[in-house]
């Protein structure tokens, strides 16, 4: 993975795990590798992977049981949730980013469903 | 756990390392980093106890560094230090014999990881293998302080991959490992702390996760702040 330099790597891997979450690449109550392994795979610091843990963990979305390592939450509400506030946020960036060019709501929505249709085809 | 208090080294009228005083502490893994000739590898020779500082002392968990500190540094060199007679086998037993802590086992494991052939001789082997083969003897100590000196010079992205990968698994939170480069993209991500030193001196210790979440700034972009009007990258 090529991580943006400028960014915290913590938040970069944990968005990477959320949307895999998200996804259904993760199941709910799947086992997460171990940090250890998180962080050879990743090729970052040990102290970073620990963090992305800690982090998902704080936002419920995994858990970690003693001895036995970090799993995803099975709690469905939790996932929709991240669904959700993942789908949320990359609508917002599409957005800022064709307010940026200069497009209206209006032509931004239509040239969505435009391009929508076009991929269905 | 690694401290150095105004520690000084001259050669000549040269001055290497410059009343440098830095205190390294476990669990973490440090980049020192500088353009060659900043005395990194001047800094490093003299915490591993193997030249004497013109002022100023090393300390190992509060102790001056000694012989007997040696046995917990384990330091890989910049120099060859191998006969060309012996095999990568050869030069785990060479190493068994001189370090308590040299884990054969690990150093097994490691070399089968790097992809190396225990029966290869040494002359025969390619810089990067080479490179693998030092870090294979340095990792299967059981030490507490890991100084790896230049340890991706010139060698090739895979074994690159290799040795970040064995350098990742060697890390834990009882030990601390510093890793000298100028090769600041193979050392952005896999350490947590940086340590700039310029021209003999020392610049700052940073957290790296902390300064790119509260400056925005890469280890990249910090080095070329700090060395970008003295010398090229």
């Amino acid at each position: 993975m090529d991580f943006k330099p400028t960014a915290p790597i913590w938040l970069q891997v944990a968005n990477e795990i959320k949307s895999d979450i998200a996804s259904g690449a993760l199941r709910p109550g799947e086992k997460l590798q171990s940090s250890r392994d998180l962080a050879v795979r990743y090729a970052i610091n040990p102290n970073t992977a620990a963090r992305v843990y800690q982090e998902l963990e704080r936002e419920g979305v995994c858990e970690t049981r003693r001895g036995l390592g970090t799993f995803v939450t099975q709690d469905a509400d939790h996932i929709t949730a991240l669904r959700i506030a993942m789908a949320q946020e990359a609508i917002t960036a599409c957005l800022t980013a064709m307010r940026t060019l200069g497009f209206t709501k209006e032509e931004a929505i239509h040239m969505l469903m435009i391009e929508e249709e076009h991929s269905n085809a | 756990m690694l401290e150095s208090r105004e520690l000084t080294k001259k050669f000549g009228s040269k001055t290497a390392v410059n009343a440098i005083t830095l205190k390294l502490e476990p669990g973490h893994i440090y980049a020192m980093m500088g353009p060659n000739g900043s005395g990194k590898t001047t800094w490093m020779k003299m915490a591993a106890g193997l030249i004497k500082p013109t002022a100023g002392t090393v300390y190992f968990n509060g102790e001056p560094v000694s012989i007997a500190s040696r046995a917990q540094v384990a330091y890989l060199s910049t120099e060859p230090y191998f006969y060309d007679w012996m095999t990568i086998g050869d030069a785990g037993k060479y190493y068994a014999d001189f370090f308590k802590d040299f884990d054969m086992a690990v150093y097994d494991k490691l070399i089968g990881q790097l992809n190396l052939n225990p029966k290869d001789k040494i002359k025969s082997l390619s810089s990067g293998m080479t490179a693998k083969m030092k870090v294979a003897v340095t990792l299967a100590r059981d030490a507490k302080v890991y100084m790896l000196d230049e340890p991706f010079n010139g060698i090739d992205l895979l074994a690159r991959d290799d040795i970040r990968a064995c350098i990742l698994n060697a890390a834990a939170d009882n030990k601390l490992l510093l890793l000298s480069s100028h090769l600041v993209e193979e050392m952005e991500n896999i350490a947590d702390r940086a340590v700039f030193i310029s021209q003999g001196n020392l610049i700052e210790v940073r957290d790296l996760e902390e300064m790119r979440e509260n400056d925005g700034k890469s280890m990249a972009d910090r080095y070329r702040e700090i060395f970008g009007h003295t010398e090229a990258i």
